[in-house]
């Protein structure tokens, strides 16, 4: 879509998740005790409010979870139809990220389709969209 | 409760000053005996459509002398003013609460130099950063990836879905107060544009301007009150997550539960259910939720539209909901329980003599159920 994304404001809990993918990382915040992953990111663990909570680089990998193609242009210059999607990250339990499905017909999508992180820098932020796999 | 329109001239207070007068005059009360306010989400000065007119508005503009109030965003949805104004009364903080929502989303558009639009700060942060820059930026998108997950894992259908929609315009068009004036037909549904699949343009309600009241009064002040009471027999608000895209399944299914535990009336008690509908997947939650058919049954239960008609076994949305009767957010379900359970409600009364109701609002992560008897 030619339209811009929504500028995220970053924050000490956020930038990880919004940045890594200059080093093409998935970030997550993960608590160093439990193990429990938190998302979106807070200082304290939601699991055993443990304050050992860091961003952790995940594989990028998932599945779709489910979806749905929006055809309203919210906002001016939006491109209609595209996906978007919730996607059930592999190797991150209990986390589901809202993104959008690229690089395929929007009829191509379905429930459960395995798919990897692609990364979409726009000023400074790098937005992880998912793209399919296999 | 207020004339219903779209892009109406009247102001928000003039509308809430009608259904105020409306209100107080069914009840047989005077201003002078309301000592309580409630009203969900409070003045939003960031999204004046949204919400004109907070607690402290209405009693100062009416002159109301108070000892409780409330007008909040954080708490559970739109119908838990009233289920506060219910604990209030029940606590004996107050007698009589003046509950409303007031909405100018409609009028405030077509006006905004006197209702400027949200002013776009540096970014966005908060639970939007997670959707919006994704293009989510409707609670359209969010709601219709639960409903496709029904399509997709429980066979729920378009026709099915489309079955809120013809129910709410069927009603709608015998509801002299209803936006909506005639019924809705299966071809017209099934060839509207799509919103956000699965979705079409009939399965979104639209911006509309009103004001709903309901009076909330203490049981031991009901000698006061001239007209039929109906009684606010449970409440329930449950959240799992507070987040639209990190929750595995929408609040109405915790608070569906929840409410039964609050009371020993049962799901066969009830004899009309007042569901939110501003998305039309959202009743399938509901009837889920509470039980009236198994998870992953709603879609069934909603075929061919019989069983939620107004002569069926369980009416829904009697007035017209959301989708017909306009976006009244919520307080629409709990003023149409009442009406039909005082068997109020003319062409679209329906039959028997309804005596248990629930009214819900909200979807996704935040959601009330209320379930109302009459005595």
């Amino acid at each position: 879509m030619t339209w811009k994304r929504s500028r995220v404001r970053l924050d000490k809990d956020n930038r990880a998740f919004w940045t890594g993918g200059a080093e093409g990382k998935l970030n997550i915040a993960k608590c160093g005790d439990c193990g429990g992953f938190i998302h979106p990111p807070r200082e304290i663990c939601r699991f055993c409010l443990s304050e050992n909570v860091a961003p952790h680089a995940v594989s990028g990998k998932g599945v779709i979870d489910t979806y749905t193609i929006n055809y309203q242009a919210w906002a001016k210059d939006m491109d209609v139809p595209f996906v978007i999607a919730r996607v059930k990250l592999d190797d991150a339990p209990g986390v589901y990220l809202t993104t959008n499905i690229v690089n395929c017909p929007v009829d191509a999508v379905d429930i459960d389709d395995p798919v990897q992180v692609v990364f979409d820098e726009q000023d400074g932020l790098w937005f992880p969209l998912f793209e399919k796999v296999g | 409760m207020s004339e219903v329109g779209v892009r109406l001239a009247r102001s928000p207070l003039g509308l809430t000053l009608d259904a105020v007068k409306e209100a107080i005059a069914d009840a047989g009360l005077t201003l002078d005996q309301i000592d309580g306010v409630a009203t969900y989400p409070g003045k939003m000065q960031t999204f004046l459509g949204f919400s004109p007119l907070g607690a402290d508005d209405v009693i100062e503009a009416l002159g109301l002398k108070t000892r409780w109030h409330i007008g909040a965003a954080e708490m559970t949805a739109q119908l838990g003013a009233i289920a506060e104004a219910a604990n209030a009364v029940k606590a004996g903080l107050a007698r009589h609460v003046l509950c409303f929502r007031t909405v100018y989303e409609a009028a405030a558009m077509s006006r905004p130099d006197e209702f400027p639009p949200l002013e776009r700060r540096e970014g966005v942060t908060g639970n939007s950063q997670w959707v919006s820059p994704f293009g989510a930026f409707s609670a359209a998108n969010w709601t219709a990836q639960f409903a496709m997950r029904h399509m997709k894992r429980y066979g729920l259908t378009r026709e099915q879905l489309a079955q809120v929609a013809l129910n709410d315009h069927a009603n709608a068009a015998l509801n002299p107060r209803a936006l909506v004036k005639t019924p809705l037909t299966m071809d017209t549904y099934m060839s509207a544009r799509m919103i956000s699949s699965p979705f079409c343009l009939w399965d979104c309600d639209r911006f509309t301007d009103a004001s709903t009241v309901i009076i909330v009064s203490a049981g031991d002040a009901l000698g006061e009150v001239k007209t039929t009471p109906i009684r606010i027999a449970a409440s329930a608000g449950s959240v799992e997550r507070y987040s639209w895209d990190q929750a595995e399944w929408a609040s109405a299914y915790p608070t569906g539960r929840d409410l039964w535990k609050n009371t020993d009336y049962r799901p066969k008690d009830v004899d009309t259910v007042q569901l939110y509908d501003g998305f039309a997947f959202q009743p399938i939650t509901w009837l889920e939720g509470l039980g009236f058919c198994e998870v992953g049954e709603g879609g069934r239960f909603l075929e061919g539209g019989k069983r939620i008609a107004r002569d069926g076994e369980l009416p829904m949305n009697t007035g017209g909901g959301q989708l017909g009767w306009g976006r009244l957010h919520g307080f629409g379900f709990a003023f149409e329980a009442v009406v039909q359970l005082r068997g109020e409600g003319e062409a679209r009364q329906i039959p028997g003599d309804p005596k248990v109701a629930v009214a819900t609002s909200g979807g996704g992560p935040m959601a009330t159920a209320l379930l109302l008897a009459k005595d």
